[in-house]
């Protein structure tokens, strides 16, 4: 495990062109250790063209990026670096461990190990029955499996996941999740690239959310989705304070609860006073957030300011 | 770069590609084995000369040498269009290179295990159709050796354009571009041969030229010169010096060495320059 002690990756700047398309517009992201990124947009905002940039795959137009403390495509700080590709393919005539040796070897481990890492692997990904089977005949889940544990072969510092549910069932899903959770938990640092909104609201730390290659919102779940009214269970309040409370009115009222929807969250308390004040008395207060799933599509919704990039 | 060699001999393997490759050498030396067998018994018992016979055989096995040199082009061609550009094209390039290994040990590793295999299928069916011919009719080429290698020499010529090509273009693009180019780089020996033997000095320059910016047919000449029985045996039964010359089945001296460390020195040129191409290219 890495001792660094500056951020996991430092992009600053970062602009790519393929032709005249912008894929990213002066990019600025920073992640630190053990930190579990969602980075999130609609097709074409740019995801998948960090994630490359990352690794070497394609080099910047214009700007300046660390990873691992290594300038962008240096080749030794693979070592430590996982990768799921979007686009995964495996040689088919390989039989799933023979993959799993073949990248460990790729990646430097020794034989010892890389045969200690693949039969881990295996069973991370739950494909130890079909190990001695050709790749070739694997459903398109099996073979995402088979890529997520390529990517963790021999436990790397930063791993990079774009798009790594997207051929699983919702079983699968649910191991992906603890798999990427048990990552982060041994101190990796994981980005985990998903049109899955639901799922990066459980897993991740922090999200990024891209659209048409700028980032238009950066921060923790809370940061980015903000609070959104408040449910307060109140007995002892006659009907008329229940329906006006100066100059708060409940959007919802069954009998229990009182909800105020929209609101701001610095105003709950205010909201609070003034249920007491009418002479109710309080059992709970449940501040609302909105989902993630709003908050991106307001933010993905508003008109493009760059042309829109197209990887 | 050693394990993507080996990996690329290992699906060469595992793909059946060798075992059928293998196989269509048996079949092929057995046709051979028959139709010199029967040439060779049916000139004798018309009494033909030895020599004749001897000059016969010759062209037999160069004509079949120029066959399978054909066939070894087609061979390379398939084989080494899809070694990069399919690599990329299907993503299987995303995840090799997401690891330490650099581009250039991707080309270079897979150009090495194509090679093997190449020049082992060269190489063993070659001597295997030499041999069974030299024993059926008692004739053996003068320079077996030197017949094997400017043939593996051609195949890996052509093998490693089509492998460069793969780097800027779809596979199947560059197979195909890679088969024209042998077709005209043969059809360019030619003329510079003929022009040569007519004396039309440009023409054989512009010719000659072209035979240097792609080696294929310049080696086929070493494949003839170490195939035919030696010139004085030629002129001997009446064939004419200038003529045989411009003949692309009969050469009179081997390529000169500087044509053979140009050849070599092409091969790292090309691959150099995919190299170079492949690792600015955006994956």
């Amino acid at each position: 495990m890495s001792r660094l002690a500056g951020p996991v990756i430092e992009l600053r700047a970062i602009t790519k062109r393929y032709g005249t398309t912008v894929a990213l517009d002066a990019i600025d992201l920073q992640v630190g250790r053990g930190e579990l990124i969602g980075l999130l947009g609609p097709n074409g905002a740019g995801k998948t063209t960090i994630i490359k940039l990352l690794l070497g795959l394609a080099r910047p137009t214009s700007g300046v990026g660390l990873v691992l403390g290594a300038p962008l495509g240096d080749r030794a700080t693979r070592h430590r670096v996982g990768y799921l590709p979007e686009l995964f393919r495996y040689q088919p005539w390989l039989r799933a461990r023979e993959v799993l040796e073949l990248h460990g070897e790729l990646a430097g481990l020794s034989t010892p190990e890389r045969r200690a890492a693949a039969g881990e692997a295996l069973e991370r990904v739950d494909l130890v029955a079909r190990a001695d089977d050709p790749v070739g005949g694997f459903s398109k889940g099996m073979q995402q499996r088979l890529g997520l544990g390529v990517a963790l072969l021999g436990a790397p510092d930063l791993v990079l996941l774009d798009e790594p549910t997207s051929a699983l069932d919702p079983v699968g899903r649910t191991e992906v999740r603890e798999i990427v959770r048990a990552a982060r938990d041994r101190g990796a640092t994981v980005i985990l690239n998903s049109h899955l909104l639901t799922e990066v609201e459980r897993v991740c730390d922090r999200v990024v959310i891209l659209n048409h290659g700028a980032v238009v919102v950066s921060g923790t779940l809370d940061d980015v989705v903000a609070a959104d009214g408040v449910r307060v269970r109140v007995t002892d309040l006659d009907p008329a304070a229940r329906a006006s409370l100066g100059t708060f009115r409940p959007s919802e009222d069954d009998g229990a609860w009182l909800t105020f929807r929209p609101l701001d969250a610095h105003r709950i308390p205010e909201v609070v006073a003034a249920i007491v004040a009418a002479g109710g008395r309080i059992h709970a207060v449940e501040p609302g957030r909105g989902s993630l799933e709003a908050r991106f599509l307001e933010l993905v919704a508003a008109p493009p300011t760059v042309e829109d990039g197209q990887r | 770069m050693m394990v993507i060699a080996r990996l690329t001999v290992r699906e060469l393997v595992r793909r059946r590609i060798v075992l059928l490759l293998a196989a269509l050498t048996i079949v092929s030396v057995a046709l051979v084995a028959f139709g010199v067998e029967r040439l060779v018994t049916l000139a004798r018992e018309d009494g033909l000369p030895e020599l004749e016979i001897r000059i016969g055989v010759s062209q037999v096995m160069i004509l079949i040498a120029f066959m399978f040199s054909f066939v070894l082009a087609m061979t390379a061609a398939f084989l080494g269009a899809p070694a990069i550009g399919g690599d990329i094209e299907s993503g299987v390039a995303l995840a090799l290179l997401a690891h330490p290994l650099s581009r250039m040990d991707l080309l270079v590793g897979r150009w090495l295990g194509l090679a093997l295999v190449v020049v082992g299928y060269t190489v063993a069916s070659g001597a295997l159709a030499i041999g069974v011919v030299a024993g059926i009719s008692g004739f053996g080429p003068p320079h077996p050796v030197l017949a094997l290698a400017f043939l593996s020499a051609q195949a890996v010529v052509l093998m490693t354009l089509t492998l460069a090509l793969g780097t800027v273009m779809p596979a199947i693009g560059a197979g195909a571009v890679a088969v024209v180019a042998f077709g005209v780089g043969w059809m360019a020996g030619v003329l510079a041969s003929v022009a040569a033997a007519l004396g039309l000095e440009s023409l054989a320059g512009a010719a000659e030229a072209s035979r240097w910016l792609f080696p294929s047919d310049g080696l086929w000449r070493g494949v003839v010169y170490g195939l035919e029985p030696p010139a004085a045996a030629m002129i001997a039964n009446g064939a004419s010096p200038r003529g045989m010359e411009a003949n692309p089945f009969f050469a009179l001296a081997p390529p000169p060495v500087v044509f053979d460390i140009w050849a070599i020195a092409w091969v790292v040129i090309v691959l150099g320059l995919a190299g170079w191409r492949l690792s600015r290219r955006d994956l």
